[in-house]
């Protein structure tokens, strides 16, 4: 398993490789550049900041030039937020998005398969409805919707809880957050657990089970083994989108996390923010993609690694 | 160690320990929003308002804002100036201290304007300091080095600029916050680092105690600063808000004190709500549209003319910004100094049916008919407000039969685009006075300005300008760029529309907060109530 290991992370050094190069001239090919604002700049101004910034040198070489930094692990400094590397900005936000994203993840793993499992036993009853008209509402109502609604009556209206601010962790300021980022990934956790739940309930060997009369709890157990796969699969995407997907959550919280970085990068041209964002993402899908595919293999016996 | 220092290093620290035992007992705490994060907390490479806010508690100038905008005594008590108009001499006060106690000598704003301009440095708004002696040479490479540059320490506390020609606005321009000084010796020890906590030593009424990009920038007193005596609040904490919806919701939870903007399409539920704490107040920025006048047929002012008299401003002002932007006629927004009253296009006083009518009439003139109509198309930067406007201008300029397609894009391409010169008829853009003089406005539509949009080419324009360049009676001078600003006017090279305001939050609880045109906002006149 660990050769299987080795060799997935070196392969994903091409792609990673490929990823970097047509984002860094995606970008590049964009209009404007981080130093065109409404307030516009002298024209002396702005030739000594592209000097400066090495952007009066040709494309072909600062290509090069980023490619070396980041083989040394240096993603250079941020065109915008001049005070700090890009490395410094990503490791001051990550452990944010991190903290809410796995508190999320978590959450919406507990309360989907839980709820999926009990739409699955109840099939086409009242408990299974109900589990259904509640996971649709969470994949269709945006976090931009359920965030200021929680707000109003959480933060104002009953005054429990802070509105924003990360507050270094505090419990508190994290309760709104990971519940409205965990709610559309409940949402999908319970529709597929449900739906797997379903179909390994019909499979030959639970019914085998079944007719042998073992209890409910045994049976439970078995068959979850099954339908957890897809929800296994389904970890990577939810991931990647627990960590883009917090950029309206953080700015509706006024949370320091690396998700607005996405956005705010792209539109400021923020070059070097957006290839670190990107080089960010990419890694993550990589090794969480690799998580999922030795998951499979402990739960599934029929996947096996090809030494 | 001299003895000297010694002592007052000890008796520092004596302060700082008193300022916390006491600070202990009853600290006030000021949560302000800010409109995102600041870009650099260096003076020097500062671009935005939002550096601005942050910079204004950390650093004193020689000349500062007080908190109604007006130039005020900063680090130099007082000042003269030569009798040609070239020369100034700046007298600092004696007890300014930078925040580890060193002085605050003319030799460190000879170090800090020298960095300001050395093209090493990359500073974005060097050219603030550009009407010094050699400045602009020194930043375009031209030969001259940063030792040339007309700022001399006559002793530790007299520091003597020479200028290029004499410039009437020169004290207002001392106040940006790229003229800030910077304290050398930390410069020198931790280069680019200097502005980090731990590293900052600053002159202000505050010092740096904390910088998380996306969550604060935290301040705490400087007890070492000169007027600390009246500095009531204790720790600042600059708070960016993305979301002005979610900062008036954290306003009003009573997590923010004072907000530097306000959800346009909810101030009439907050002004019933708030009341009073809804602050409006006009700011020098006008938006306005720029015509492209090398290109036919906005190269005719009569087309130019009607389009912008056309537009409702009213409407825009009260009904898509809700009252949060003030309807412009004039191009130098009011409360501008050493200009008094701004002109204003002829046609200003017609009620809108008679301007309708007088605007047909100037397109039929032109030559546009209902079987030929005027096509127009609009570029614009892409916001909310923005989308909104330019969909009602176009409206307005459907009822005198013009035809209106837009081009939006984000800001960047957007004010890429108009820098570069590409191909357009109309493209909205905006301004926010860098200095409190109408020069910094007129002097956008200059033959040779980059950031002349219409590319408008007046050789009559250019030499009322020189004019008034050249001119050192500030009355006749305000004459002469009146003239320009009429033509400019009558001419509706830029057809302005609306004027920027200050959109502000404020708490009964948080005194000392005036509105301001130059959102001039230090903490250290603020003090809060219980």
């Amino acid at each position: 398993m660990l050769i299987y290991i080795l060799k997935r992370l070196a392969s994903a050094i091409p792609t990673l490789f490929v990823i970097v190069t047509l984002s860094f001239f995606l970008i590049r090919f964009a209009p404007g550049g981080p130093f065109d604002v409404e307030q516009q700049l002298d024209e002396v101004v702005l030739a000594n900041l592209n000097r400066h910034f090495g952007l009066d040198q040709p494309l072909w070489m600062q290509y090069a030039l980023y490619l070396g930094g980041l083989l040394r692990g240096d993603f250079g400094p941020s065109f915008i937020l001049r005070d700090f590397t890009v490395s410094e900005l990503i490791m001051s936000g990550l452990p944010v998005s991190i903290t809410i994203g796995l508190l999320s993840l978590g959450l919406a793993l507990m309360i989907g398969v839980v709820f999926g499992s009990i739409a699955a036993f109840k099939q086409n009853r009242s408990a299974d409805y109900s589990v259904m008209v509640f996971a649709t509402m969470g994949i269709t109502v945006p976090t931009f919707v359920v965030g200021p609604i929680l707000q109003i009556v959480f933060g104002l209206t009953l005054a429990w809880l802070p509105l924003g601010g990360w507050n270094d962790g505090a419990i508190r300021n994290l309760i709104m957050p990971v519940l409205v980022l965990a709610l559309p990934q409940v949402a999908v956790v319970a529709r597929l657990t449900r739906a797997a739940m379903i179909e390994t309930l019909r499979a030959n060997h639970i019914r085998t089970l079944r007719s042998q009369g073992l209890p409910t709890l045994t049976i439970t157990r078995h068959a979850l083994r099954g339908a957890l796969l897809p929800v296994v699969s389904y970890l990577g995407p939810a991931a990647a989108a627990l960590l883009t997907g917090s950029i309206v959550v953080e700015n509706i919280f006024s949370l320091p996390g690396v998700g607005r970085y996405f956005v705010e990068g792209a539109l400021n041209r923020d070059y070097t923010l957006v290839m670190g964002t990107v080089v960010l993402v990419a890694v993550f899908v990589l090794v969480f993609n690799l998580i999922v595919d030795v998951l499979y293999a402990v739960l599934d016996p029929r996947v096996r690694f090809e030494g | 160690m001299s003895l000297l220092t010694f002592t007052r290093r000890a008796a520092l620290a004596v302060a700082l320990l008193a300022g916390t035992t006491i600070g202990a007992m009853a600290q006030v705490t000021l949560n302000r929003g800010l409109d995102g994060d600041p870009t650099t907390l260096d003076p020097h490479k500062t671009s935005t308002v939002t550096d601005a806010h942050v910079l204004r508690d950390l650093y004193e100038g020689l000349l500062i804002h007080d908190n109604r905008g007006q130039v005020a005594a900063g680090v130099a008590e007082r000042w003269e100036r030569s009798a040609d108009g070239r020369t100034y001499t700046f007298f600092l006060r004696a007890n300014a201290r930078w925040s580890n106690g060193d002085p605050v000598t003319a030799e460190d704003f000879v170090f800090s304007m020298r960095r300001v301009v050395d093209p090493a440095t990359a500073a974005q708004y060097a050219s603030i300091l550009f009407p010094i002696l050699n400045a602009e040479r020194i930043n375009r490479n031209q030969g001259a080095s940063v030792d040339q540059l007309g700022v001399r320490a006559v002793n530790a506390t007299t520091l003597e600029i020479t200028l290029n020609t004499p410039v009437p606005f020169f004290l207002e321009l001392l106040t940006h916050q790229t003229a800030l000084p910077v304290h050398p010796a930390s410069v020198r020890q931790h280069g680019e680092a200097f502005v980090r906590a731990g590293n900052k030593v600053s002159n202000g009424a505050y010092t740096l105690l904390e910088q998380s990009p996306g969550s604060h920038v935290r301040l705490r007193k400087n007890p070492a600063f000169h007027d600390a005596a009246n500095v009531r609040i204790d720790i600042v904490n600059h708070i960016p808000i993305r979301d002005t919806a979610a900062g008036a919701r954290r306003f009003v939870a009573g997590e923010l004190h004072l907000t530097v903007d306000i959800p346009a399409d909810q101030l009439r539920q907050l002004r019933q709500q708030l009341g009073n704490q809804v602050s409006v107040t006009p700011l020098l920025g006008t938006h306005y549209m720029a015509f492209n006048t090398a290109k036919a047929p906005f190269s005719d002012r009569r087309v130019r003319q009607a389009l912008s008299m056309a537009i409702d401003r009213e409407f825009i002002a009260e009904q898509i910004w809700q009252g949060t932007a003030i309807a412009a006629t004039s191009f130098i927004p009011p409360g501008m100094s050493n200009f008094g009253e701004a002109p204003q296009p002829s046609w200003v006083n017609l009620s809108a049916i008679d301007r309708e009518e007088r605007a047909k009439a100037l397109l039929r003139e032109a030559g546009f008919t209902a079987a030929n109509p005027l096509k127009v198309q609009i570029r614009f930067n892409m916001t909310d407000n923005n989308r909104a406007s330019m969909i009602a201008i176009a409206d307005q300029w459907k009822q005198i039969g013009v035809e209106t397609t837009f081009i939006s894009t984000d800001a960047r391409t957007h004010f890429n685009f108009l820098r570069e010169r590409g191909d357009m008829d109309v493209a909205r853009a905006g301004w926010i006075a860098d200095y409190n003089d109408a020069q910094n406005f007129l002097f956008l539509l200059e033959s040779t300005n980059t950031l002349n949009y219409s590319r408008w080419v007046s050789p009559a324009y250019d030499a009322i300008m020189a004019r008034a360049a050249a001119e050192g009676n500030l009355e006749r001078r305000a004459v002469i760029l009146r003239e320009a600003a009429a033509m400019v006017s009558e001419e509706q090279v830029y057809a302005p529309f609306l004027y920027f305001t200050n959109r502000n939050l404020v708490s009964s609880r948080l005194q000392g907060f005036v509105g301001n045109p130059r959102a001039a906002f230090a903490s250290r006149y603020m003090s809060l109530t219980n």
